[in-house]
């Protein structure tokens, strides 16, 4: 009963954010934009938060200025390039894939086409270590005793 | 083939080293600003004092440095000594006070000695933005027609002067 009533009120509880009601807009699609806009970009002031998360002063500025924007008739694109404009690519905590990003992209295939390069190496070499063919005098030998056997 | 591999984990662990030591002296605050090479975006702001605001259109003519500050701004003040000694020198340096009251900065000015020429204020902070202006100080090498050049983040000190923006100003003197 306690656990229940433990996990009731835990899932009860509201994630802490940062947005304050006085910043939020009238229309809830445009205010659940807003906050999906708002939870792709970096809080320049404290790094590695979202603007949403954040409670520095210009983090609130630009949430303001997301939602200013979406009410003035921006997708939500053009709203995330108004601030990327401002402060470069380094906002958006989601890295575009591009020239200078492209080690970060496609750095983990590179591992796991290396690492499977080894795995493939490793298999190879352990069939080759398995037992050479008899020669033709060990043959005959094999062929006297067993036929010695069935005798 | 057994001497690659045990040469390849020690050369991967070697790199691995390399890239943290040079990811350690990386410092995660100072971004490069995308208005490198643009021109300043418009702006016309009120005075913090003297009725003489700052507008984008006062950057041109000669190298100028835009210096963000603010009176709450602790870490102004450890590069307000040398501003008001290179303001002696000669060198042009603008004021953009941000998110601060007007009043306020006038003050701090009056305090603390003025190194600008003009002085905007950008109370509501909406023109920081549009620079790029994560916090104070931050510091903007303008050249001649009005394009931005660099963008030092942080408070100035000699070494940064001597050896950065010095140079970088005498550079574009010789441009116009």
């Amino acid at each position: 009963m306690r656990t229940w009533l433990l996990l009731a009120f835990l899932l009860a509880a509201a994630p802490a954010v940062a947005v304050l009601p006085s910043e939020q807009l009238a229309d809830p699609a445009l205010e659940a934009r807003a906050r999906a806009i708002s939870a792709e970009l970096r809080c320049m002031v404290c790094q590695n938060q979202t603007i949403d998360d954040s409670d520095a002063e210009l983090a609130h500025d630009l949430r303001v200025l997301v939602r200013q924007r979406l009410k003035a008739g921006d997708t939500d694109r053009q709203a995330i390039a108004f601030i990327v404009n401002r402060y470069g690519d380094y906002v958006l905590l989601k890295p575009p894939f591009e020239a200078e990003t492209l080690l970060l992209w496609l750095g983990p295939l590179l591992v796991l086409l290396a690492g499977g390069t080894g795995v493939a190496l490793y298999l190879r070499r352990r069939r080759d270590t398995r037992l050479p063919a008899f020669t033709a005098d060990e043959q005959a030998r094999l062929d006297r005793l067993l036929g010695e056997d069935a005798a | 083939m057994k001497r690659l591999l045990f040469v390849l984990p020690v050369a991967v662990f070697a790199a691995l080293v390399g890239a943290f030591v040079l990811g350690l002296r990386h410092d995660p605050s100072h971004i490069t600003s995308v208005l490198i090479d643009k021109p300043l975006p418009a702006f016309a702001l009120p005075a913090v004092r003297d009725n003489q605001g700052l507008a984008s259109a006062d950057f041109k003519g000669q190298p100028m440095l835009l210096n963000v500050f603010a009176s709450w701004c602790v870490s102004c003040r450890e590069e307000h000594g040398l501003l008001l000694a290179l303001k002696q020198q000669g060198v042009v340096i603008q004021g953009l006070d941000w998110k601060d009251e007007a009043a306020d900065g006038a003050r701090y000015l009056s305090e603390n000695g003025d190194p600008y020429i003009k002085a905007g204020n950008d109370a509501s902070g909406r023109t920081g933005i549009d620079l790029g202006v994560a916090g104070v100080p931050e510091t903007f090498v303008v050249d001649g027609r009005g394009r931005v050049r660099y963008k030092f983040i942080g408070p100035i000190d000699a070494d940064d002067w001597e050896h950065t923006l010095k140079p970088m100003l005498q550079r574009l003197r010789s441009e116009t």
